[in-house]
């Protein structure tokens, strides 16, 4: 027999490159299977040198597939070992790399929703948009390196393992790993959601529910102050100890005051349920956030938001 | 808007596009997007704080099966031209442009996604013409029709942001101006309470009896002002590390049968 065909690292990085157009021709017949084809390319290239071998797996590689984006680089690196066994004379089935190729697209999907989408994804966002919110560009700076950094190594060290352990890797998928990964970016996902829904929904309920004359020595006497420097001066001392209370001889509490005495962000997180309940009673998310819209000008024409 | 700024926003939609369905280097996000087009218009500090607060709603924005989310290509870019059309002349107030342009964009979102899936029907014919490439083994035909599929999901932007770009700037701010504080600040009011959406989408997504005592830590430990976002990922990670290890011993325990650790409670089962 011939000498051995291998795929070099040059050709596995620019699988792992075409890898990032997976989606590029995602289409409603068989999804992902335009981007996965023209990932194998390079490989093909250099596994197959005749014109029939190389036909047959383009068209081997163009079947149904539809995955995760990121997740989907331990399977082209499993089905790179697989064709490069095949490649070198074993009895690698068409049927066994489609295998391969459906048993794990399920599965790692399961995980790379929760863990790219639903928790780092919203992590660093938050991250990023809380600095950017005051106007500096380190948050979108932050947001776009950090997150291509984690995708790439992920995306080529992934790719690396699924095409060193080969086959094997079915075998780990139920090894209860990606179970745990999953429960650890669920857990991590839902306390930083908590979070955000405190800090980032706001509601504001404006009606005054009530106006009382403060005592003497509740609020700063404007009228009493010394002048000049001397009076800013005092007026600041008292600021500190009074609070935002002790700039008027009124104390107004309106309904978010009392709500906020509850607990900060009780109105958010009851908002957020709902619009939970909402999205499970199969209402577009669309819809939802147009009738925000609608119930916040609403809220302000008749003042009470 | 100069030449060179349209041209340059079209550039960038057309990143964004791509990006909207490929979901690698995330130009499709806001901060991402509307940065890039409030630099390359002269307006990068508004850019900045608009992708932020557009952020902050787009979050939980992820298609995953067949729930559907607002299109963040569309929302940021056209939102970001809308908002810089509007600063145009400096006498619109700042504020205000963010805020109008958020609410204008949640609409156009809707209008991203059903240009979506009609790149996505495209396409079908697309792998068609694949199909027969790969018959006569012709690599570049296959590859030219994944570029052609990706640039057609750029071009799905680019189009309706060339066209925004030739809206004169002189309406969006008599648009802005003219408009009473009750719709200015009612639009306001609603974007602050539209991302409990994309959060409740999350939750949805992750929602288990186990995980949501989390959800409640998270939320009464973000009352406390002086922790960080950074400072609540680590507590939150260290929550997982501990719980999973946990779960882990309990396993173990259930396992080897006698020890459970609780010697009352061996007795009581013994009895």
């Amino acid at each position: 027999m011939a000498e051995e065909i291998k795929l070099t690292q040059q050709d596995r990085m620019a699988v792992c490159w075409r890898h990032q157009f997976l989606q590029g021709s995602w289409n409603y017949e068989r999804m992902q299977n335009g981007g996965w084809c023209y990932a194998m390319i390079p490989a093909i290239k250099r596994l197959y040198s005749t014109k029939e071998e190389q036909a047959a797996a383009l068209k081997r590689h163009l079947e149904f597939y539809n995955t995760h984006p990121y997740v989907s680089a331990p399977i082209i690196g499993v089905t790179l070992a697989l064709e490069e066994e095949r490649a070198n004379g074993a009895p690698v089935e068409d049927t066994a790399i489609q295998g391969v190729k459906v048993g794990m697209m399920g599965p790692l999907a399961g995980v790379g929703d929760p863990v790219f989408w639903f928790t780092v994804r919203p992590i660093l966002g938050a991250l990023g948009a809380s600095m950017a919110m005051g106007g500096s560009i380190v948050g979108p700076l932050l947001f776009f390196v950090l997150w291509n950094l984690i995708r790439m190594a992920f995306l080529w060290y992934t790719q690396e393992f699924g095409y060193k352990v080969g086959s094997e890797i079915a075998k780990d998928l139920s090894g209860g790993l990606l179970g745990k990964v999953t429960e650890m970016a669920s857990i991590l996902g839902m306390f930083i959601i908590g979070a955000l829904v405190q800090r980032w929904v706001s509601i504001g309920f404006t009606p005054v529910v009530s106006t009382v004359q403060q005592s003497q020595g509740a609020y700063i006497d404007w009228e009493s102050l010394p002048a000049g420097v001397e009076g800013i001066k005092a007026a600041l001392e008292q600021y500190a100890t009074l609070g935002a209370a002790g700039l008027s001889v009124d104390k107004v509490t309106t309904l978010q005051d009392n709500l906020n005495q509850l607990i900060p962000g009780l109105a958010a997180v009851l908002l957020t349920l709902l619009c939970c309940r909402l999205l499970k009673k199969n209402i577009s998310p669309i819809a939802i956030i147009l009738a925000l819209f609608a119930v916040g000008i609403v809220g302000r024409f008749f003042g009470f938001m | 808007m100069g030449g060179i700024s349209i041209v340059l926003v079209v550039l960038v939609a057309f990143l964004a596009g791509m990006e909207g369905i490929l979901d690698e280097f995330q130009f499709h996000q806001p901060l991402v997007a509307c940065t890039l087009i409030g630099l390359v218009t002269g307006h990068p500090t508004e850019g900045i704080i608009l992708g932020g607060s557009l952020q902050m709603i787009a979050l939980g924005w992820a298609n995953v099966g067949a729930a559907v989310a607002p299109d963040a290509a569309l929302a940021s870019v056209a939102s970001a031209i809308i908002m810089v059309k509007g600063l145009g002349d400096g006498t619109a107030d700042v504020t205000t442009a963010i805020s109008t342009s958020i609410a204008l964009a949640v609409p156009l979102s809707v209008a991203g996604l059903f240009l979506t899936m009609l790149c996505r029907t495209i396409a079908i014919p697309m792998v068609h013409f694949m199909d027969s490439a790969a018959e006569q083994g012709n690599f570049r035909g296959v590859e030219l029709w994944q570029l052609l599929a990706i640039a057609l999901q750029g071009v799905r932007i680019a189009i309706p942001a060339a066209m925004l770009c030739m809206i004169p700037a002189e309406a969006v701010t008599m648009m802005l101006n003219s408009m009473p504080d009750w719709l200015a600040g009612g639009m306001a009011v609603g974007g602050g309470m539209v991302a409990a959406v994309g959060y409740a989408m999350v939750i949805n997504m992750m929602a288990t009896a186990e995980v949501w005592p989390f959800f409640v830590l998270g939320f009464v430990l973000a009352c406390i002002g002086d922790l960080t976002l950074i400072g609540l990922g680590a507590i939150g990670i260290a929550l997982a590390l501990i719980y999973t290890g946990l779960k882990d011993l309990a396993k173990q325990g259930g396992g080897s049968g006698g020890g459970s650790g609780d010697p009352l409670g061996d007795i009581l089962n013994d009895y």
